[in-house]
């Protein structure tokens, strides 16, 4: 072992890496958004049982969990690419993170509906609700409780999965710092450097949930 | 008043109703008893359209329950109902329960919908439970919450599907007291129980509910005294 460390050049790069890691904050987090109101859509197309769109919902699930989500990735850069769709490098990997996300999320959502009581809905309409308040106000509610972990542990994911975005060449994060690295050859630090950054930015996401899980689920 | 005509409902092929007659007028306090099974929950969920019916039909102040053009939504606000399982709404307060449904239906301001919430909260003895979460909250208590939150809406008659037949024993008392109180105040109600004591008190008929048919009504009296049908006789001596 004589490979001595130099970090004064990744120090120097430290704003670049912040920035990129706002890019991959900022892109994980759309990826939640989209993939939660999705996730909902797919969860309640499935349990709908109607057997014309079912499918459509039973088959985006299966594949987003079934499959390398680089490959999902590379369907929204090249796959898409060769039907003439040209999309930039961020909605590769907005598109292609939110395609994942949605589907797991659609799992959790079915199982967090089942675990709802159909009486609370009765309850609801009973009351002069419609559905779509019955959902929005009492079940739809009770279901994030129950995900909310999941969903987490999801978001830790989406930022972890980003990562991916270096090789369709977006410059998140890890695109960032393979950029920097290639200039400067100090590849060990820069990855090192880099990889606490995700560590923080992990651990961040935790705390943060624990606090919004704190405000939001007082009962 | 709430009349119902020969209705008929079934689950596939399982005929739950058969041929229901019954007129309730206004002011009139109806127990329904009968064994498990024999359909009495289902009639309620017919009556305030939660379930669909195949003959027959159900009239709520002459408006058809059924009916192709009928607002449910709108004719629900008109039937409370209260259910057997407790099923108050776990993430909101005992207030918010309560004002919920006067606010997001009936369109009430959101201190008015409070106000309502409060004053119902105190008629069924809670008032001092406002901010407690139902997880916080006895059976008893969860089940007279249910009840001031169908009462916040003022509907005209109210069903009860067995309010009483979760709670343990202590805890019934409490519940059938204030729907005592809600008779006493001239509410119409339709009530399935299980309580006989209740059902002789309080209403003013009884209705024996038999494999899907009202097998024999009139005045306790009758019912508890005199019951003319010899399957009301064997089920009364069954369940005493
Ligand atoms: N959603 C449903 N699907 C299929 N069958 C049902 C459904 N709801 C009720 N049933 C059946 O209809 C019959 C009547 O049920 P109902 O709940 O009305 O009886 P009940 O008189 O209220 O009995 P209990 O005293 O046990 O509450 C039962 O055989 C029940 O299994
Ligand atoms: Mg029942």
């Amino acid at each position: 072992m004589d490979y001595t460390f130099h970090w004064r050049p990744v120090i120097r790069k430290l704003p670049d890496l912040l920035e990129a890691a706002l890019v991959t904050l900022e892109v994980a987090v759309l990826s939640m958004v989209i993939g939660i109101l999705i996730g909902l859509a797919l969860a309640l197309i499935r349990m709908s049982g109607k057997r014309s769109t079912v499918w459509f919902a039973v088959g985006w699930i299966e594949i987003a969990r079934n499959t390398p989500a680089l490959l999902q990735l590379f369907f929204f850069g090249f796959g898409l690419g060769a039907f003439g769709f040209h999309l930039s490098p961020y909605m590769i990997v907005l598109c292609g993170l939110s395609f994942n996300n949605a589907g797991y999320l659609a799992e959790n959502f079915r199982g967090g509906f089942n675990a709802i009581p159909d009486t609370q809905y009765r309850a609801a309409r009973s009351l002069g609700m419609s559905a779509i308040q019955a959902y929005a106000r009492i079940i739809i509610p009770q279901v994030f409780r129950i995900v909310y972990y999941p969903m987490t542990n999801q978001m830790v994911w989406a930022v972890l999965m980003s990562s991916l975005g270096m090789l369709v060449g977006f410059r998140e994060l890890t695109g960032e710092t393979q950029f920097l690295a290639s200039k400067t050859f100090r590849i060990f630090e820069y990855f090192l450097f880099t990889a606490a950054i995700y560590y923080g930015l992990v651990k961040i996401i935790l705390g943060a949930s624990r606090l919004i899980a704190w405000r939001l689920f007082r009962y | 008043m709430i009349e119902i005509e020969g209705v008929r409902k079934s689950f596939g092929p399982l005929e739950v109703l058969r041929g229901i007659d019954l007129t309730v007028r206004n002011g009139e306090v109806i127990s329904i008893i009968g064994a498990s099974g024999s359909g009495k929950s289902t009639l309620l969920y017919c009556i305030n359209g939660l379930e669909s019916i195949q003959g027959g039909r159900i009239l709520v102040d002459g408006e058809d329950v059924h009916g192709r053009d009928t607002n449910l939504n709108r004719l629900r606000q008109r039937l409370g109902m209260v259910f057997q399982q407790w099923n108050s709404f776990p993430h909101l307060t005992a207030l918010e329960n309560v004002a919920l449904a006067p606010r997001i239906v009936k369109g009430k301001s959101r201190a008015e919908a409070r106000e309502i919430a409060r004053a119902q909260l105190e008629h069924v003895g809670l008032g001092d439970k406002l901010d407690v979460y139902p997880s916080k909250l006895s059976g008893g208590q969860q089940q007279r919450l249910a009840i001031a939150r169908a009462l916040a809406m003022e509907p005209d008659y109210m069903l009860f599907d067995e309010a009483t037949s979760a709670l343990d024993p202590e805890l019934v008392g409490e519940v059938l007291d204030t729907m005592r109180l809600l008779a006493n105040e001239g509410a119409t109600m339709i009530c399935v129980t299980h309580e006989m004591g209740f059902a002789r008190d309080v209403s003013d008929r009884v209705a024996f509910v038999d494999e899907g048919r009202i097998e024999e009504i009139g005045p306790p009296s009758q019912i508890f005294g005199a019951a003319q049908s010899e399957k009301t006789q064997r089920f009364l001596a069954k369940v005493r």
